[in-house]
């Protein structure tokens, strides 16, 4: 049978009505990772043998008497910057290609407590620099509704294992849109939430003070479980923060009638292509016809988010990356003479041009001289375009904007002008500043590829978004439709 | 601002980096069209406004000062490239 194809809401109700056995899920999804992923590419490892073992685990339990949770026997991919204890993690980089963690991250350990099977890691860019997994160490992910195209980046293979059926969810991790733009080039969901509400314990530091983890799922019903089961306190990780963590599922299918939508101009006056914009702005008239309120904002700060994050970004992963050194794990040259060489060696070898490039970037920002000028002035722009959110927000309950300027492009574009590359977290890049929680849902097409929406929130408000993201994706139905991979595929899809 | 070929090489060696002539070319176009990207943050008057550093209110963190299970030898050594008599072994370090 084909199971594939289920939402992890659906999936679960088969469950506990004993009418599928996760065994079988597990091994309907294996089969489609035979069938598509020779197009996808979208996993580096895939844990089949841990997987069905886990699958059998949880059957046997289940036949025992015990009550299966929401997650229980569920399939899902994790991205590979996530540490999983034994288990092949590789930031998608030559330098880690061989790292087994020693321990999981707190984020995959709450997952396997709640039952969920993982099936494999996915590809992104390498340290989750770039916006097309074309940065990827390994090889890159194909777009599943256009294999000439890119998935997006830095989750490219989260996003596209999901939108290709190949698991039932995924953990993407966004750190300038890294969750965001994917879903949105995929036409998935993609949350990131507030920063601190997700431990970040185990999770292979890019730039600590903008990273936050995140779910990758089919529809809003099946990101508020996903959320439920990741967000939290925890005393790993110092930058997470005690909030109430409230049952995220209760705000889906809900009326959202007199909900202030904030829509600011900056957003579609910048570099944007005309089709998404249009795209865009239906979703918003779409929503004042269900009774949500637009109301006009200005966020004058809004331009200067991108400069100012390729400033703070690089200094903080040049200094998080200081520490792959080749001598405690991860790849390293064998043959150096002294341990300067061995350093400089490895690091050479080991990292491929974006990773260099940021971390010359950084490092350059930060050295004496330049600090005040570069990495202060940054720091002090992120207060500015903090401010912008604040004000905004006394205004309106949520703030809808594009997740990104352009559908999904082709492989090659972009990839030998960075700054181009840059310029497709325009829109994501601000919330990331502001440590905000934001959703991409689809809200339509152009010429037949994904466009996002993306829903703003005011911080630890993931609730109000799940609510405007439940409402629309009811009236659109666009978790409905899948890319059709149909002579790509045996048998078809 | 005009980034310079020497600027690079000081900042491949601080980085630890080494860097071919080819890449050394491409470094310094390319960082130099960032920099001057990243030069419109000028255009913003920011005397009166104090540095983000974390978006979040953070505060010191504390907790008790326990003894608690930490990774043991083996495992912390089992990703290690060379080893040897339960230390990480490096290349020669004093000439």
């Amino acid at each position: 049978m084909k199971y594939f194809g289920l939402k992890v809401h659906e999936a679960h109700k088969l469950i506990k009505d004993r009418e599928i056995s996760s065994e079988q899920l597990t091994k309907s999804i294996m089969d489609r990772i035979e069938d598509v992923e020779g197009i996808v590419h979208g996993y580096v490892t895939v844990t089949k043998e841990y997987a069905l073992k886990k699958a059998r685990e949880m059957d046997k339990k289940i036949a025992e008497g015990e009550e299966p949770g929401p997650l229980s026997g569920i399939p899902c991919a994790i991205k590979d910057n996530i540490c999983t204890k034994d288990i092949l993690t590789t930031c998608s980089s030559k330098i880690l290609k061989n790292f087994k963690p020693p321990y999981s991250a707190t984020v995959y350990q709450k997952l396997e407590e709640q039952g969920c099977i993982m099936i494999g890691k996915t590809n992104m860019d390498e340290f989750a620099m770039g916006s097309s997994t074309e940065n990827s160490g390994f090889f890159t992910t194909r777009n599943p509704w256009d294999p000439a195209r890119v998935p997006g980046g830095s989750s490219g293979g989260s996003s596209a294992v999901v939108a290709a059926d190949e698991a039932l969810f995924a953990l993407g991790s966004d750190t300038g849109g890294s969750i965001r733009q994917p879903a949105s080039f995929c036409g998935v969901v993609g949350f990131k939430p507030t920063y601190g509400r997700v431990s970040r314990y185990g999770l292979i530091a890019f730039a600590s003070s903008l990273d936050q983890i995140g779910p990758i799922t089919k529809d809003v019903r099946d990101c508020a479980l996903i959320l439920n089961a990741i967000c939290g306190h925890d005393p790993m990780d110092s930058t997470s923060v005690s909030a109430d963590v409230p049952d995220f599922t209760r705000f889906v299918d809900k009326d959202i009638k007199g909900i202030k939508l904030g829509v600011p101009k900056e957003y579609y006056t910048m570099q944007i292509d005309d089709s998404v914009k249009k795209e865009t702005g239906e979703a918003v008239t779409n929503l004042a016809n269900i009774g949500a309120e637009k109301v006009e904002l200005e966020m004058p700060y809004t331009a200067y988010a991108l400069p100012a994050y390729y400033l703070i970004n690089p200094a903080e992963a040049s200094s998080n990356l200081a520490r792959y050194d080749g001598i405690r794990y991860g790849f390293t040259y064998e043959d150096a003479e002294n341990l300067l060489e061995a350093y400089k060696k490895t690091r050479s070898s080991g990292f491929g041009p974006e990773v260099k490039r940021r971390i010359m970037l950084g490092t350059y920002a930060l050295s004496s001289g330049y600090y005040e000028d570069y990495y202060l002035k940054a720091q002090k722009v992120r207060s500015l375009i903090a401010r912008d959110f604040d004000q905004a927000f006394k205004n309106c309950d949520v703030i809808v904007t594009p997740t990104a300027p352009t559908v999904s492009f082709r492989t090659g574009e972009k990839i030998d002008d960075p700054l181009m590359m840059y310029l497709n977290d325009i829109f994501t890049v601000p919330v990331s500043m502001a440590g905000l929680p934001a959703v991409s849902i689809p809200c339509g097409f152009v010429n037949g590829l994904p466009v996002g929406l993306q829903i703003i929130g005011k911080p630890f408000d993931e609730g109000t978004i799940i609510k405007v993201a439940s409402a629309f994706e009811r009236m659109l139905a666009l978790d409905k439709v899948k890319p059709l991979f149909g002579s790509y595929v045996r048998g078809g899809a | 601002m005009e980034i310079t070929k020497g600027n690079v090489e000081h900042v491949a060696e601080l980085a630890r980096l080494e860097i071919t002539e080819h890449e050394k070319d491409i470094f310094t176009e390319q960082l130099s069209n960032i920099l001057d990207y990243v030069e419109m943050l000028n255009e913003l008057d920011t005397k009166e406004v104090s540095p983000t550093s974390h978006v979040v209110p953070l505060v010191n963190v504390f907790r008790e000062d326990e003894i608690k299970e930490v990774l043991k030898k083996d495992e912390a050594l089992k990703n290690a490239p060379e080893k040897e008599d339960g230390y990480f072994k490096v290349p020669r370090v004093i000439e």
